[in-house]
């Protein structure tokens, strides 16, 4: 897979630094209510050690206090900006093949060249064997080989073809062999991968739902400690008090919650890079934010969670006929079956110690068709191989006068039982018996359903297949629930049968008969590989076309809330000891009975104040790496991982400042 | 202590029945009382031209609380204003200021019972006996109607089964809730008190007061005229309907209020019942008895704490006594029959109730007993007031509810319903109408010093605005005492806190419960949130804690900590 850079080189760390420089402004802060306070009360500090500078008095204290605040902003910022960098380095990294294209834009029958970038939404070009692709589109016309290695970092070859379920392409990538028309999908700038560059750039960033109700949370909580330290004051004067303003500005920005307040824009960018780094390019925040809340996941079977190519596993004779006789004749009614299926058989046969005969050119060759549903090849000489699924053999027996021997109905089953698929095979004048077909299931398929089980997911898959075979694979997977004989438009009236009992569903798709179900899901993720349609009605692309890709997606969102939320209990949680330390401060000096409340002993009133804001703002930065990878998911039950979080972040956010304040306060005491 | 486990247990027992008994009588299906109520109720509504049978939304439903609670106080306010000239006057008692009749006024309307009057003898036979029982009886009532709309919303409303994602749901009639919560709940319960306190010799009687001798023959005074009336059921209401205004100026610390151990243990018993039935009749409206459980729990480990901080502090010697040779307990403004612990039972529980009535003087209680009693008003979610102590806790529970969901990953979600930005953005504001009433006109009055009005310098001054507000935006009434509150500015500025710590605690919930109602709802399943499991409880109890002791800390420490604090150094100085 394409591995993205993760660590920041130090000019992309100076690059940040400056950005971070540059958001200080009290606009570009003002979509976070908390850090604006912050912002506002350096800028009132400041004011206050020019004025107290111009008055003679001293500002050591007022100096470091407006220092410290600042850095407090600088260090949110930072972070932001970091996240950003990071972001833009894995999208341009995707993007940069896509650069310096020429492209052959097909115009009134003619081929002119230009430039890969002039080309809009609609205009249709001509690929040749050997030239990169010039845009995200659709082949209209041919087939191809392509090395999609430049997105994918996969280097096998994948094939392309119009009006298949296989007909997207990737700007950037290679044509190997063919040639193609190919329909460009987007206008410039307006590719996915632009628009996923927008979510994680700061200045065009949506915030997503549960952000922005988290942010209001925090305004609020920002407004009541306004008001308590506000309101001090005039309480404080009633006793014959006066306080000191910046030690007031100090245990404002003390209280209100800094911490998740400076990291959540930093947490929502890492998660939408977390997303881009497994190579699934959302369209909206809030797609991945919705994937960490759903309940159940519909799959396909075929490709998702077996190879899809059914091989022949074994030959079963009915009663009476030698083994040799049924191989012989299923290599005969596989000589002119070009589908793996067929060749699987010959491959069987071979490996069986038959001799593959020379394909006779006078024989009568019975082609599939959706009619008869049994294909085979009648020799000059009478002899024959036919076949069919078992329903269409048995038609095909009744019609020629053949017997249905009882046994093969057994043999049938036991194939079905096995989660196989079994083919009945017939010479001119007998049942001879039945090839059966495995579907092979993908290696590690079970354990990644059962990491979806334990994070509250259930899967659900969808098969054309007979319920039989369909429960086999259905067990053998892990699945919890499996829809057999399903035709393409029953997912959709699946999707909304869960969605009606309030489940949210994710659905993997790729076909053009996907797109209303990839529509009408929570969230739809569309294999790259697939039709254009398939891509507009998804609501990310996964550029692997790798299905169980969701399993990433799911673990993305839930890690992003689980990051806010155990950041804000730990802000909140913080505030307990920040009190201990700042309010016997704020009124020792006028009320020195209160001195009983300084629990950590601290060294001064100076020092106190100074080594919570120093605390305070040092946090943040300590705080980057666990925003940026977001916190360890685990697959297990809600109710231990609250009690995780809560001890860690609850427990742990009350104690750790207690301890953190204390020696940054004996530190500081050093200095003064 | 054996007699607080009796009266705490009693009242958890009796409060366990009323539960159930309240869970049949709102839940709308065929109940035993039926037979005698119904007969009575189709011509309540008849009277007042109610269609019982039809569904509100909880805009209509919110509406018709707001409405009614706006004719009503200006009935109210009418007649304290014109009670002169209205009948049912033999003493010609004058008419109260607008201000103090607008007071007056919202406060019984709130449910406060906060009294900027002085006792009977500012208000007249109709005002006091006619205005103002009504007031005690149909307030209570209306909470707790808005209470069990907002139980309905939570479970999708009463069309649940047949409505649709988004389509408005029905939360009931709140006429009906109103006029079932007075008939079947707070009348039959007020007439058992009554007559319990009948039984132990509270006045009872429609005659003029009575005229004594003294006892001491050697004073100057040998006759003694002693105001009585139908003392009994007025104590009954003032204490089940969280309301607390007594009929005797010093409350139930007065001996005709409350004559013996039992009356005490009976009035104790009827401050919490109701609030605590809430909690159990919740469960049965929720079908979630787990969720009454961790309730029970919550609250339960909250109340008991304060009431143990509370009689620990009582049990202090009174801070003038330090260094003296006479220790024991502070008795300063505690009657001897009830002795600290009892004071300090009734104090705690009458705070967490958001009643207001006492049996002792709060004012003159240990610096930390009077800092627990305002905690638990501060609080207004151990037991609270009927009706809206238990819609403070679900606000409380929302709260953790979306911090702990976001700890567990999913869209914060309670009973399946996600709690999103619109919800947020009115738990947002209930979060800060705290501090911003209590904190706010605390600073503003303090602020200057000659609307202030204050006995006490100090501390102990900033503690009595403090708790002035806090009691009149608790919607509980109780007063520090010491306060010349009957101006125009005392009086105005509590009726804001009032109004604003009445109705919007109600309104908003209700209108969250509304808005969550119609949304789709998930499945449980093991990645979903337990409401029901000790982390969450240990997690609902650390959000209460944190955000009020965040909220109020440093006000605290100006006020009765600091109290402590200088007492404390002022005695080891002795």
């Amino acid at each position: 897979m394409h591995k993205p850079a993760q660590i920041l080189d130090s000019a992309g760390v100076k690059q940040a630094a400056f950005g971070a420089v540059k958001k200080m402004s009290l606009v570009s802060m003002a979509g976070n209510p908390v850090m604006f306070v912050v912002l506002v009360g350096a800028l009132l500090a400041g004011l206050i050690t020019v004025q107290r500078f111009l008055n003679g008095d001293t500002v050591g204290f007022e100096l470091a206090t407006t220092l410290i605040l600042l850095l407090t902003v600088w260090f949110s910022n930072f972070a932001e900006s970091v996240a950003e960098a990071k972001g833009r380095g894995q999208a341009a990294s995707l993007k940069s093949a896509k650069e310096a294209l020429q492209a052959r834009r097909i115009r009134h029958g003619e081929l002119e060249l230009i430039s890969a970038t002039q080309l809009a939404k609609g205009d249709k070009v001509k690929v040749l064997q050997g030239d990169y692709i010039p845009a995200d589109g659709e082949i209209i016309e041919g087939i191809a080989t392509i090395n999609e290695s430049a997105i994918t970092g996969e280097s096998a070859a994948v094939l392309r073809e119009a009006g298949t379920d296989h007909s997207g392409v990737i700007g950037g990538t290679k044509v190997l062999t063919g040639e193609i028309t190919v329909l460009v999908a987007n206008d410039p700038g307006n590719s996915f991968l632009d628009r996923m560059i927008g979510l994680v750039e700061g200045a065009k960033r949506q915030k997503t739902p549960n952000e922005t109700a988290l942010t209001v949370l925090l305004a609020s909580l920002t407004a009541v400690f306004l008001l308590v330290v506000v309101t001090l004051p005039p309480l404080a004067s009633f006793v014959g008090a006066s306080l000191d303003y910046t030690m007031l500005i100090a245990l404002l920005v003390c209280l209100i919650p800094t911490t998740i307040g400076g990291l959540l824009p930093a947490i929502g960018i890492a998660g939408m890079n977390r997303a881009l780094a497994a190579n699934v390019v959302a369209k909206s925040g809030k797609a991945v934010e919705v994937a960490g809340d759903i309940d159940t996941l519909l799959l396909d079977k075929t490709g998702t969670i077996t190879f899809g190519d059914r091989q022949a596993t074994a030959f079963l004779p009915v009663k009476g006929i030698a083994p040799e006789m049924l191989r012989d004749a299923a290599v005969l009614s596989s000589l002119d079956d070009p589908t793996p299926e067929g060749k699987s058989v010959l491959k069987l046969a071979v490996d069986l110690g038959a001799v593959l005969p020379v394909k006779p050119t006078d024989a009568t060759f019975i082609p599939f068709t959706p009619e008869t549903r049994v294909s085979g090849v009648i020799l000059k000489d009478g002899i024959q191989g036919i076949k069919g699924a078992g329903d269409a053999m048995q038609f095909w027996a009744q019609q020629h006068q053949m017997q249905w021997p009882e046994s093969v109905n057994a043999l049938i089953r036991k194939v079905a039982l096995q989660g196989g698929t079994p083919l009945v095979v017939a010479s001119g004048t007998h049942i001879l018996g039945v090839i059966a077909l495995s579907d092979v299931i993908k290696p590690g398929v079970a354990e990644r359903f059962a990491r979806l089980r334990a994070l509250g997911v259930r899967t659900i898959m969808v098969t054309g297949d007979n319920p039989l075979t369909a429960g086999v694979i259905a067990a053998e997977a892990g699945v919890d629930d499996f829809v057999a004989e399903a035709k393409p438009e029953d997912k959709l009236a699946l999707i909304r049968a869960e969605q009606a009992k309030g489940r949210l569903v994710a659905m993997v798709g790729d076909g053009t008969n996907d797109a209303p179900a990839l529509a009408q899901a929570d969230v739809g993720l569309a294999m790259n590989s697939g039709t254009q349609a398939a891509k507009e009605a998804g609501n990310m692309v996964d550029l692997d076309s790798d299905p169980t890709k969701l399993l990433a997606i799911v673990e993305v969102g839930k890690q992003l809330l689980i990051t806010r939320g155990a950041l804000t209990t730990f802000s909140l949680s913080n505030d307990v000891a920040k009190y201990f330390a700042i309010i016997p401060a704020v009124f020792a000096g006028a009320l020195p009975a209160i001195g009983a409340l300084d629990l950590m002993q601290l060294h001064s009133p100076t020092s106190a104040v100074l080594a919570a804001l120093v605390f305070n703002a040092l946090i943040i930065p300590a705080l980057i790496p666990l925003a940026l990878k977001g916190i360890k998911l685990r697959p297990i039950s809600a109710e231990k991982l609250l009690r995780n979080n809560m001890l860690i972040y609850g427990l742990g956010g009350v104690i750790l400042p207690f301890v953190g304040i204390k020696a940054l306060d004996s530190i500081i005491a050093l200095m003064l | 202590m054996f007699e607080i486990t009796l009266i705490f247990t009693t009242a958890l027992g009796l409060a366990w029945l009323l539960g159930s008994y309240m869970t049949g009588i709102f839940s709308g299906q065929s109940h035993f009382s039926d037979r005698l109520f119904n007969p009575i109720e189709k011509w309540v509504y008849r009277a007042i031209g109610v269609n019982a049978n039809s569904g509100m939304t909880w805009k209509s439903y919110g509406a018709a609380f707001l409405i009614s609670n706006l004719v009503l106080g200006i009935l109210a306010f009418l007649i304290l204003k014109f009670q002169h000239l209205l009948p049912l006057n033999p003493d010609g008692i004058g008419p109260l200021s607008w201000d103090l009749a607008l007071h007056t006024a919202v406060s019984f309307l709130t449910n406060t019972n906060q009294q900027h009057y002085s006792g009977q003898a500012q208000l007249s036979y109709l005002s006091q006996g006619f205005l103002i029982v009504t007031l005690q009886f149909v307030t209570p009532a209306m909470a707790l109607a808005v209470c069990v709309a907002i139980l309905r919303g939570m479970l999708g409303g009463l069309n649940n089964d047949s409505a649709k994602e988004g389509e408005a749901r029905n939360l009931g009639n709140y006429y009906v809730d109103l006029v079932r919560g007075v008939l079947r709940l707070m009348l039959p319960l007020a007439a058992i008190v009554a007559l319990l306190l009948t039984w132990q010799g509270v006045p009872s009687s429609f005659d003029g007061a009575q005229k004594v001798n003294t006892l001491d023959s050697a004073s100057p005074i040998t006759e003694q005229i002693v105001p009585i009336g139908p003392v009994a059921s007025m104590v009954a209401i003032k204490q089940l309907g969280t309301n607390g205004g007594g009929w005797y100026g010093p409350n139930s610390s007065n001996p005709l209020e409350n004559p013996t151990p039992v009356s005490n243990a009976i009035e104790t018993i009827a401050l919490v019942l109701i609030p605590m039935a809430v909690v159990f009749m919740a469960g049965g409206m929720l079908r979630r008895k787990k969720f009454t459980l961790m309730a029970l729990v919550a609250m339960g480990l909250l109340s008991v704490s304060f009431l143990g901080a509370t009689v620990y502090s009582e049990l202090q010697p009174n801070a003038a006594f330090a260094g003296l040779s006479a220790q024991g307990p502070n008795m300063e403004g505690k009657e001897v029959r009830f002795g600290p612990e009892l004071s300090a039972l009734w104090a705690s529980f009458t705070t967490q109730t958001s009643n207001g009535s006492v049996n002792a003087m709060h004012d003159s209680f240990n610096p930390i007993g009077g800092l627990m009693t305002r905690s638990g008003m501060l609080l207004n979610a151990i037991w609270g007031g009927i009706g809206c102590g238990f819609v403070n806790f679900i606000v409380y529970v929302w709260i953790a509810v979306f911090l702990s969901g976001l700890m567990i990953g999913r869209t914060p979600e309670i009973f399946g319903r996600k709690l999103e930005t619109r919800e947020i953005t009115l738990l947002g504001s209930l979060l800060v109408l705290p501090t911003l009433c209590v904190l706010g006109l605390t600073a503003i009055t303090v602020a200057i010093p000659s609307i202030t009005g204050n006995s006490n310098p100090g501390f102990h001054g900033i503690s009595q605005v403090f708790y002035e507000y806090t009691s009149a935006f608790a919607n509980n009434g109780s007063g520090f005492e010491g306060l010349g509150d009957n101006t125009p500015w005392w009086n105005i500025s509590c009726v804001i806190a009032l109004l604003l710590g009445r109705y919007l605690p109600l309104f908003l919930p209700l209108a969250i419960a509304g808005m969550m109602s119609s949304k789709r709802v998930s499945p449980d399943s093991n990645a979903s949130l337990k409401l029901e499991s000790p982390t969450f409880c240990f997690t609902l109890i650390a959000v209460i804690l944190i955000i009020n002791f965040l909220s109020f800390l440093p006000a605290a420490v100006l006020g009765p900590i600091g109290e402590a604090l200088q007492l404390a150094t002022m005695s080891l100085e002795k």
